[in-house]
């Protein structure tokens, strides 16, 4: 970060305890530790050796995993932030971040929040009360329904008015959760108690609006910064345009095409926006732009009280450092800089990413993260995570990886480097989407760029994951790594025998008077090729489509590796996943294949046809049917819920329900047999 | 060389210039030696010929060198026995005997695996064949390694029944042997991968686990023609011993695989679960490469066999940090004895230098004693052309020396292993743990040569009998008719004494490499711990 910011000698607090968990409270950690101020974490039992906990100088831990029962429990973090002596409680985002009742508590207990004042937070959290507010500031609103009244009628008459398609949104919502495009009124009604039913859960209030939903509008949103001395600057804006189902997946700043006109007129709703709730602190103005043209109209839509997940595009284009700046706000000081003084240097891009599988609706994983090797950082490439190699992500947090934020002079430069430093992102153990990040920054619309929250759906064909062959030399490493693997297993299992000197546990093939043959096979997707090996002494002759070459390797730690094949000779990371399963890393290309020997139990006796399985891990929120009631296909039947999401298992066929193991409120694991399913009436 | 810091251990000082002409020309005859070796393994590997080969693949079955290498853990070594088997026995019709066997790691335990080659007459049983089975049960016995069978074979070569039926030592041994191993609690794993039959039964029957590939692997006592022959009935080999029947009704096999691959699979995983520990007495050090290369053991010996070197530059080019505490130096020197490492395991090193005299062979019997009390494993390099003969010698008892030292060797229950490396003639073959020994291993160089005595001897010995008896009765017999009586004698006994000759017949466990004595005698001896040393009480030596 900048040294700007960083030359006033006044440490703003002495402690602070710090509200959250994860990367955020990581990068809350760092600053406060370079501005000498001790921190406290607050960890739940999930959360026991996270690198959040660590990263801070003392930790308190606060209820089980469940968010509702730690991280949403206002009063053990306070409790916490009393008995450790903290003078300030960072809240991060998410959790108690845009709670106006937590932020008065601490208030009320002599604990400086670190935070806008109650009162703004609780007239922008009410996503109607605050569109009121904003008409009245003359600030630019999407038609729609604010209102209070909340019957099904009314809304649906509101949509109607409206006209389809709308948005239906959690009013006290944010972040996409329970937000859902309804495209005909006759979804309307099973769209609606959807909403209803995660706006519950998530906020503890079920009340929603409507909105005219603008088929491929652009996000662009403006960090404003005020202080208690009544001073409000923004700096800049960013573009979050490319999402997909409402969550932002790459962000960047500043917006292409942004005209200086524009930006003016934006910045200056934005400030009249903050200005309207007496707004101190870090704030995000969002707004929806109707097309990319640069006269298109643009709306407000909702005004996030709170330090941004994307905020490090914001730090890296300005050369600041707002969490510095929210302590010192938080503790009286004024804004570090005046409007003036902020100047926009280069260009930055943020890619989020997350234990999710793009290949299958973007269903969120869990897991332990058995390899994990970011790019190397630097003035210009960022890495923001919370979480290192061996630890777990769990099913009761937002299932974030990392965020990678690369800088460049240029918007190209920017987006170059974040291609470079994705494809030497190396994680192993959760399905990721950094395959899929990887394509998007190099699809034609994000080159041009031609922006908008259809991008991702547009750009579908390119998305998909590449059939492209690597070259052979890649075919040749995946062998290497399986046959050092065997040597490195034979070794370890020799010396846990105590044969560690034995010649039998030698692994170079040896045979009397000959050499050791054998057909390796490795699949890559749908294609299978096998190589052809001969042990060498010191090293293996190996053959693949008729060309052969001589491969040797070099172990340079535990999985890193140096191949040679033939003249040619690269760095490679190869790290197996499961029995079978290499990944294999180069600095450019990123490939999992399969390999070995089959398994033992490729006996197909039973069926398991019969068995409704979780399809991913979370908790039953609905069982629609019951024991022994007659079904027919694609009947609803259960409704696992996990991250933001919620999933449908539907019947399989006609049939009759002969078991259900779980009910509302159990978790479940990836898997698990939900429902004990008869074919036939 | 630094000795090892466990203790201050002699080195051996070589003498020879690797550079030295001499040495290359040593080396490049050897070589071609190596190359012919390696030549005639490799073909012999291919079993019954191409059109077999590719009538087996094309059956979906794998050939049978792939089945040992599926059953192995990866990469881990093999060492077969008697690769060249029937080499030059039946107009060729055997090559390897039909069967491979050899010693290898399968799921981290060393085995003993029996596996029939079907591209080779069926894999039919050929008499070189059950006793190449047999040997290899007999290292399963020695070493208690547990035996895999991967069986495909039609049994008893018919045309041959008079020679691998009856006798003790013939096909019925097999099966005696599976039990007696079983009772042993040495496991006996069976893979039927095709025919089984007749006799052939009795090897998954018999085992203590079996395994059986889906409509390919069959077993009956009499098959199809059999059955039609003897009673009418009309049945295919699969509804008549096939694997579903084997595995749902019969009970005869415990497991079933659906292909080759599969039922490897299955062997390995049996083979895990036999709880089984290698357990021994030896006092291990860390393996050290010698410090002179194996490679350099082409070079080390003279081409021509008949020129005499010292045994300790082979020695050097064996042993770890070829380091060598020799024992008793100073007498006897025509025997060198002492202790060494071999890949971090004590042997005792007997060594022929020359002929053997009395005070090699007494030093000889002591030094095995020696090896016996320790139980250390014994290592005989033979290059022995026989005891000293002539009065003298037979005056101050040579013969009841000599049968010292064999008494010994006979009676050594410490593992034993003999490479010949150069001549195994006469009673030094006995005395330096021949074949009728029971060393654990016996491998040849392919320099060695085999023979009761020399051809020149044995050509000399039966031409002076000869000219004796002609001449007691009156007649003459000329220089010219001497030496063409002497020709063939000494062509037979080039050809019986060669190398080839000897391993087609399993006078040996297989002609080896120089370069990898090494290597085998590391296998060999690390596979011999799975058996527990005995004490050894020696006969009665004649004083």
């Amino acid at each position: 970060m900048s040294a700007r910011t960083t030359m006033r000698a006044a440490i703003p607090f002495q402690k602070i305890l710090i509200a959250n968990r994860g990367e955020i409270t990581c990068r809350i950690a760092r600053t406060a530790r370079r501005l000498g101020i001790t921190t406290v974490a607050v960890y739940s039992a999930a959360d026991r050796d996270s690198l959040h906990v660590r990263s801070c100088d003392e930790a308190r831990y606060i209820g089980l995993p469940p968010a509702t029962e730690s991280y949403l429990r206002g009063d053990a973090i306070l409790q916490a932030a009393l008995d450790s002596g903290a003078q300030a409680i960072h809240p991060g985002y998410g959790f108690l971040a845009e709670n106006a009742e937590f932020a008065a508590s601490c208030v009320a207990a002599g604990i400086v929040f670190v935070g806008p004042p109650a009162a703004a937070i609780r007239a922008m959290g009410n996503k109607s009360a605050a569109k009121s507010l904003m008409d009245r500031a003359a600030v630019p609103l999407v038609p729609g329904y604010h209102g209070s009244q909340q019957d099904d009628a009314v809304l649906q008459a509101a949509a109607t008015r409206i006209g389809y398609p709308v948005l239906i949104k959690a009013s006290a919502g944010g972040g996409g959760k329970g937000m859902r495009v309804v495209e005909r009124a006759a979804d309307f009604g099973s769209q609606l108690a959807g909403c209803r039913r995660e706006a519950a859960a998530s906020f503890g209030d079920d009340s929603v609006l409507i909105e005219k939903y603008l088929a491929s509008p652009r996000h662009i949103e403006l960090q404003i910064f005020a202080d208690s001395h009544g001073n409000v600057v923004h700096l800049f804006e960013r573009d979050c345009s490319v999402q997909r189902r409402h969550q932002k997946v790459l962000e960047e700043a500043p917006a292409p095409g942004m005209t200086e006109e524009r930006r003016a007129a934006m910045a200056a709703a934005a400030i009249a926006a903050a200005r309207a709730v007496n707004y101190v602190g870090a704030g995000t103005v969002e707004f929806i732009v109707e097309s990319a043209a640069s006269d298109a109209g643009f709306y407000f839509m909702e005004m996030n009280t709170r330090l941004q997940v994307e905020h490090p595009v914001t730090e890296l284009v300005t050369g600041t450092d707002l969490v510095e700046w929210q302590l010192r706000v938080a503790a009286g000081e004024p804004l570090p800089l005046t409007q003036t003084a902020i100047k926009l240097r280069g260009h930055a891009i943020e890619a989020r990413i997350y234990a999710e599988n793009p290949d299958a609706g973007f269903l969120p994983d869990t897991g332990r993260l058995q390899h994990l090797q970011p790019p190397v950082e630097s003035a210009s490439v960022r890495v923001e995570t919370g979480v290192t190699a061996g630890d777990t992500i769990t099913p009761y947090y937002d299932p974030m990886i990392a965020k990678l934020i690369c800088w460049g002079e240029t918007r190209e430069l920017a987006r170059s480097r974040l291609a470079a430093a994705l494809a030497q992102y190396q994680i192993v153990g959760v399905t990721n989407n950094v395959g899929f990040l990887r394509r998007l920054v190099e699809t034609e619309s994000f080159r041009k760029p031609t922006l908008d929250t259809r991008l991702i759906e547009r750009e579908a064909a390119a998305l998909k994951a590449s059939n492209r062959m690597p070259a052979t030399r890649l075919w040749f490493a995946a062998a290497v790594a399986q046959l050092l693997r065997e040597a490195d297993q034979g070794s370890l299992e020799a010396l846990r025998k105590g044969e560690g000197h034995s010649p039998w546990w030698r692994s170079d093939g040896w045979r009397l008077n000959g050499t050791a043959g054998r057909q390796l096979e490795l699949q890559l997707g749908e294609t299978t090729r096998t190589v052809a090996i001969e042990y060498l002494p010191d090293g293996w002759r190996a053959t693949l489509d008729g060309q052969t070459e001589i491969l040797r390797a070099r172990v340079r730690s535990a999985s890193d590796l140096w191949v040679s094949v033939g003249a040619e000779s690269f760095a490679a990371t190869a790290v197996f996943s499961a029995p079978t399963t290499l990944n294999l890393f180069t600095a450019t290309e990123q490939h999992r294949f399969e390999l070995g020997r089959r398994s033992i139990s490729s006996d197909d006796y039973t069926d398991s046809g019969g068995h409704l399985r979780a399809p991913l891990p979370g908790r039953v929120i609905a069982v629609l049917t019951t024991v022994g009631s007659s079904v027919t296909k694609d009947t609803p039947l259960i409704v696992v819920e996990a991250m933001k999401m919620e999933h449908t298992v539907l019947a399989p066929r006609d049939g009759r329900i002969a078991a259900i193991h779980y009910e509302v409120g159990d978790s479940v694991q990836i898997n698990a047999d939900l429902i004990e399913f008869e074919t036939g009436k | 060389m630094a000795g090892h810091p466990e203790s201050a251990m002699a080195v051996i000082e070589s003498k020879l210039n690797a550079r030295g002409a001499e040495f290359q020309a040593n080396a490049a005859a050897m070589a071609v030696l190596v190359a012919d070796l390696r030549d005639r393994v490799r073909t012999t590997a291919l079993g019954g010929g191409e059109a077999s080969r590719a009538r087996h693949v094309g059956r979906g079955k794998l050939l049978p060198h792939d089945r040992v290498n599926q059953l192995l853990d990866p990469g881990a070594p093999l060492l077969e026995f008697s690769q060249l088997a029937g080499y030059g026995m039946y107009d060729g019709d055997c090559p390897g005997g039909g069967l491979i066997t050899g010693i290898g790691r399968v799921s981290g335990r060393e085995c003993v695996i029996v596996c029939n080659d079907p591209t080779v007459k069926g894999g039919t049983y050929y008499p070189i064949t059950v006793k190449k089975h047999l040997r290899a049960q007999e290292i399963a016995v020695e070493n208690r390694l547990p035996c895999i069978y991967l069986v495909d074979s039609g049994g008893a070569h018919l045309p041959s029944q008079d020679e691998v039926f009856p006798d003790r030592e013939h096909f019925g041994r097999i099966f005696y042997n599976q039990a007696q191993m079983s009772a042993a609690g040495i496991a006996q794993i069976a893979v039927v991968m095709g025919s089984c039959t007749a006799g052939g039964a009795y090897v998954p029957a018999m085992s203590d686990e079996s395994i059986i590939v889906r409509e390919q692997g069959t077993i009956f006592l009499g098959g199809p023609p059999l059955v039609k022959a003897a009673t009418g009935e009309v049945v295919s080999s699969e509804d008549l011993g096939g694997g579903d029947v084997h595995t749902r009704l019969s009970g005869v096999v415990d497991h079933l695989a659906n292909d080759d691959s599969h039922a490897l699979q299955l062997a390995r995983r049996s083979v895990a679960m036999l709880n089984q520990t290698k357990r021994h007495e030896l006092e291990l050090r860390e393996p050290r490469e010698p410090a002179y290369p194996a490679a350099e053991l082409h070079g080390a010996v003279p081409a021509d066999h008949r020129k005499p070197y010292d045994i300790r530059e082979v020695i050097a080019r064996i042993v770890d940090g070829s380091e060598f505490d020799e024992w008793k130096a100073r007498y006897g020197t025509t025997l060198v004895t002492g202790f060494a490492h071999i890949h971090g395991m004590p042997v005792g090193i007997v060594a022929n230098n020359g002929i053997l005299f009395s005070e090699s062979a007494l030093k000889g019997t002591h030094f095995i004693e020696l090896c016996c009390q320790r139980r250390i494993p014994l290592v005989f390099l033979q290059n022995i052309t026989g005891f000293m003969v002539g009065r003298q010698y037979e005056q101050e008892g040579i013969a009841k020396h000599g049968a010292k030292m064999v008494t010994a060797v006979a009676c050594a229950k410490v593992p034993k292993f003999t490479v010949i490396v150069g001549g195994s003639f006469g009673a030094g073959n006995y005395g330096m743990c021949g074949r009728a020994y029971g060393p654990r291993m016996l491998w040849m160089w392919p320099n060695a040569r085999i023979s009761v005595m020399g051809g020149e001897q044995a050509a000399s010995v039966l031409a002076t009998v000869r000219r004796d008896s002609i001449e007691a009765k009156g007649g003459s017999w000329s220089e010219a008719e001497e030496s063409a009586f002497k020709q063939p004698i000494r062509e037979q006994y080039e050809t019986q004494g060669h190398p080839y000759f000897a391993t087609a017949r399993l006078w040996d466990d297989g002609v080896i490499d120089p370069a990898e004595t090494r290597n085998c005698l590391a296998l060999g001896l690390s596979a011999a711990l799975n058996a527990p040393i005995e004490a050894t009480r020696f006969g009665v030596f004649r004083m």
